[in-house]
């Protein structure tokens, strides 16, 4: 390790303001870095200098370059705008976007200090992750992402054209509302290939023009037999259960056309795409703070920014990974920064310099000289709530003093139930892992059975227990929407998936348009 | 490593996002719209500003498990002084805890209000949507034209200003082509050959063959010379008859320009919150008024017992007392409106605020003048009696009694009552709204 001494290095800039050598500068030394010590493998990088209002478009759509039109960005944006416009919100000072080349936005009201930080923490932090991590590498596919996305817009500008505003909006306002449904959770995605999704498109309606003969339609329907469908086998036919309704209703439902099933798609591929996203937050946000926070102390070890450069950098580092107490308001959620970054210098601290304790907790890699190794191999391999179940230490649990807390309804008070001490770390960390399995934040719910010969009434299930009831008003919103896709009754059960009791039953009809 | 300045790229990518917005949430920003003019909380009509709509009309919904009942466990941070097994009061509000409402967490909104920030293009658009002026503009249009004057070709005779000098040019260098002008520069041409002669014959020996031809050369050039001199007098120029003038023919187009006369008694009996109220009124008439012309005039004519015309700030804050006359006022009207405005070039509208009070005498008068003099005039005419709060139904003002047979007779005389701010935006679509051809008497 360098000596603190700033012999050697040379400035990269002075004072606040940066101009474009300044950033490549920057961006050269955090390299080095990044490669030589860290290690680190990444996407190549693009930054892309924009102005704050510019970052309110970037907002509104999650952060994408280019999306489909509809009013849900709109109002993403207003909201932003209203917010920011007030004093209500700062902006971000970069946004990142997981594709290949990586793109990462850099305001330009940030000083060079900023800048050079931004750059650590989004072009190599987050770049890192999402190139290694094995959910991102599983769910999502980088390279393919703006091309789609384009592909995307077009084809959703099209159908504007020969179907009218309203019409796609209607299909999209469904489709969004259903897209937390529109995700195949097991088994890994196939990679978007964006010449082969545009080849489909196109057969599909070839061959339901080529296919078209106005004769069918005059053939006498032969009366059906009245032997009953089989039910086994009707499912068996339509790949029942299956959770992902979107994706059943692009293969299955019988009153869409071509072009509207393609936008369901685009909707499914989106929300698929994001899905990694909530169940790494945590990680991602640890892992891109402690790199650059490593990073910037490396370059003022070096001499290469000098003291005031790098107590700003410490300043901002520090508001980042505040953590306000249960009690300060704002919720009582974790900041995932906070947490994150807590974690990551904690394995570092177990990797180095091990106590009695941590050699007790982490026997496979306490003391193991290779912090940035172990760290590697925990960013790649793990999401939040495998993450905290295997390297939330003690330490760091007393460092944010969590407590458990255990809430009955039915009782007047809420009960401390666990602490910080060494009966309470495993429960806490067990409680902790398990709010953020993603099994918490989306609702279990399957298509179950269709009688496609009969009434055509779409039933499905959402397995859940007592007290954990999907919103009502909201259920019957999204079911009014799914049965404006599916043309036909759709009636959803609630079930208790320890006894099967019906707990609750929303139905809803498609609506004359 | 690519870096790109994308500064300079478009803005507002979310425009087009934006405008979905609006027209999805019409009806509710609508509705907000009006009602922040009618609560007064919007200081300008017309300046947009902010309105704020109940956010289930935006909302996004999405199927979400809430935690209603049962037994959950909670993980939290920053323990200062519990000890395992204490019990803490449930903080007040719902059922949750510790302030993490499962609704709040995962609704997404949190917020049950949606802020917008109109403009005032979209502000004004939004608040006189269904909005018109009254069908009697149609059937009056032929008193509301203006003659506007619009080329039409060319003419050989008209006032020296619109003399086309192009096209004048043009057919006298034809002319002068086709009779054979001769050029300046050929004369000089001429002379200059003929001086050089006469210098040369001046040298030649008198009588040799040499100096007979230069005195024959001599000759003949002296006639050309004196034929192009004559030429050159007789041909003009510019002939009268190459002359060419723009010419405009009058054509007739409906005025856009009008002139609202907005008469207020401002007696001892009108209070501040009454003018208030009036003010209101006007604003709101002026805005949708210039919505619809290009150019609205305004003129303030104040009446207590005698009626002036003032500015705006004097208007509606000098404070006057006295008794009341309106025909004064009415009659201020008539002779503003004759010098200034005459009723072939201006769509002229009136609207008067008053409490109702009126000399006994001079009530059958102002009937008079408004039925016989003013209504002719004008495109509307719209009479608001504030009532003042608090105060017993009185029944009918004479003023009151006195305008509505006018009003029975003339659809463009519109009376109403109001009594509360809140009635003002009422009265006003109730005067402006669309109505079926067949409700107008």
């Amino acid at each position: 390790m360098a000596s603190m001494t700033a012999g050697g290095g040379d400035l990269l800039y002075r004072g606040a303001d940066w101009d474009f050598p300044i950033l490549r500068r920057c961006y050269d030394a955090i390299e080095r870095i990044s490669e030589h010590e860290l290690g680190l493998d990444v996407h190549p990088n693009r930054l892309e200098v924009i102005t704050s209002e510019q970052m309110l478009d970037v907002y509104a759509a999650h952060g994408m370059p280019l999306i489909y039109r509809h009013w849900s960005w709109g109002k993403r944006f207003m909201g932003h705008e209203n917010a920011y416009r007030r004093g209500l919100m700062g902006l971000a000072y970069e946004v990142v976007i997981n594709s290949d080349p990586c793109i990462s936005y850099l305001m330009e009201e940030n000083s060079a200090t900023m800048q050079a930080l931004v750059t650590a923490h989004a072009a190599f932090g987050h770049n890192h992750f999402f190139k290694n991590n094995r959910l991102f590498r599983d769910w999502t596919d980088a390279g393919a992402i703006l091309d789609y996305l384009e592909f995307a817009r077009g084809f959703i500008a099209r159908c504007e054209e020969r179907h009218g505003a309203s019409a796609v909006e209607r299909v999209l306002d469904a489709a969004h509302a259903l897209q937390n449904q529109g995700i195949h959770r097991h088994g890994g995605s196939r990679l978007l290939d964006l010449r082969a999704e545009q080849k489909r498109e196109r057969e599909r309606r070839e061959h339901e023009e080529s296919a078209y003969n106005d004769l069918w339609r005059t053939l006498p329907t032969k009366p059906v037999a009245g032997r009953p469908d089989d039910a086994g086998e009707r499912r068996r036919r339509l790949g029942l259960p299956e959770e992902n309704l979107l994706y059943f209703l692009e293969k299955n439902a019988p009153k869409l056309r071509s072009w509207e099933r393609e936008i369901i798609r685009i909707v499914r591929l989106i929300a698929q795409y994001f899905y990694p996203q909530p169940q790494v937050k945590m990680m991602n946000e640890g892992c891109a703070t402690w790199v650059h926070t490593h990073i910037m102390s490396r370059l003022h070890e070096t001499g290469r920014i000098d003291d005031a450069a790098y107590l700003e950098a410490i300043h901002s580092t520090t508001n980042v990974i505040n953590q306000p107490g249960f009690d300060a308001g704002g919720g009582a959620s974790f900041n995932p920064y906070a947490l994150g970054y807590a974690m990551m210098t904690d394995i570092a601290r177990v990797c180095a310099d091990p106590t009695e304790e941590d050699r007790r907790w982490f026997p496979d890699f306490a003391g193991n000289r290779d912090p940035v190794g172990t760290l590697r191999r925990a960013w790649a391999e793990y999401r939040d709530e495998s993450f905290i179940q295997q390297f939330l230490s003690p330490a760091v649990i007393r460092q944010f003093r969590m407590f458990r807390l255990h809430d009955v309804t039915d009782r007047p008070y809420l009960l401390v139930d666990e602490i910080h001490d060494d009966d309470g770390y495993r429960a806490i960390r067990r409680s902790l892992a398990r709010s953020y399995d993603p099994s918490e934040f989306y609702a279990d719910i399957e298509v179950v059975d269709v009688d496609l010969a009969g009434d055509r009434c779409l039933r499905l299930e959402h397995r859940t227990r007592p007290g954990h009831l999907l919103h009502e008003k909201d259920a019957k919103t999204v079911l009014r929407h799914l049965a404006g896709l599916w043309g036909y009754d759709v009636k959803l059960l609630e079930l208790d998936h320890e006894s099967g009791s019906v707990l609750a039953t929303h139905v809803a009809s498609p609506q004359p348009a | 490593m690519d870096i790109i300045d994308r500064r300079q790229n478009p803005h507002g990518k979310s425009l087009e996002n934006r405008q979905r917005v609006l027209v999805r949430a019409r009806g509710a920003v609508q509705k907000a719209a009006r009602d922040a003019v009618a609560a007064g909380r919007l200081r300008e009509v017309g300046q947009g500003g902010a309105v704020s709509i109940p956010s289930d009309v935006l909302h996004e919904p999405s199927l979400h498990v809430v935690f209603t009942g049962g037994e959950r466990h909670l993980i939290l941070s920053g323990n200062k002084s519990f000890s395992r097994g204490d019990r803490l009061q449930r903080p007040p509000g719902r059922g949750g805890s510790g302030g993490q409402g499962a609704e709040a967490g995962q609704g997404g909104g949190g917020q049950d209000e949606f802020r917008f920030v109109l403009s005032r293009e979209e502000f004004l658009d939004l608040f006189f949507d269904d909005l018109e002026l009254p069908d009697l503009v149609k059937r009056d249009i032929s008193t509301t034209e203006q003659d506007v004057p619009s080329r039409a070709g060319l003419s050989s005779d008209g006032a020296p200003s619109q003399l086309d000098m192009s096209r004048t040019m043009r057919l006298s260098m034809a002319r002068r082509i086709g009779l054979r002008r001769p050029k300046a520069s050929e004369i000089e041409e001429n002379q200059r050959r003929l001086d050089g002669l006469l210098a040369r014959l001046e040298s030649l020996p008198e009588g040799s063959p040499a100096w007979e031809m230069a005195t024959a050369e001599v000759a003949s050039l002296r006639e050309l010379l004196q034929q192009q001199q004559r030429r050159l007098g007789r041909i003009a120029w510019i002939d009268p008859v190459d002359l060419r003038y723009r010419r405009f023919n009058a054509v007739r187009r409906p005025s856009t320009r009008a002139v609202m006369f907005c008469l207020m008694d401002v007696s001892g009996s009108m209070t501040e919150r009454m003018k208030d109220l009036a003010k209101q009124f006007f604003l709101l008439l002026h805005v949708f008024l210039e919505r619809r012309y290009k150019h609205v005039e305004l003129v303030f004519i104040r009446h207590a017992d005698a009626a002036e015309v003032v500015d705006e700030q004097a208007f509606f804050h000098d404070p006057r007392s006295g008794g009341t006359i309106v025909s004064s006022a009415l009659l201020e009207l008539l002779r503003v409106q004759n010098e200034r405005f005459p009723a072939d070039g201006w769509n002229i509208y009136v609207a008067q605020a008053s409490d109702g009070d009126n000399a006994a005498s001079d009530t059958p008068v102002s009937r008079a003048l408004l039925q016989d003099r003013i209504l002719p005039l004008v495109q509307h005419f719209a009479y608001i009696e504030i009532a003042s709060s608090g105060a017993v139904i009185r029944g009918e003002t004479d003023l009151w009694r006195g305008y509505r047979q006018v009003a029975e007779a003339d659809p463009r005389l519109a009376m109403r009552q109001v009594s509360d701010k809140r009635d003002i935006f009422p009265v006003f679509r109730e005067l402006f709204g669309r109505r079926p051809e067949a409700v107008a008497t």
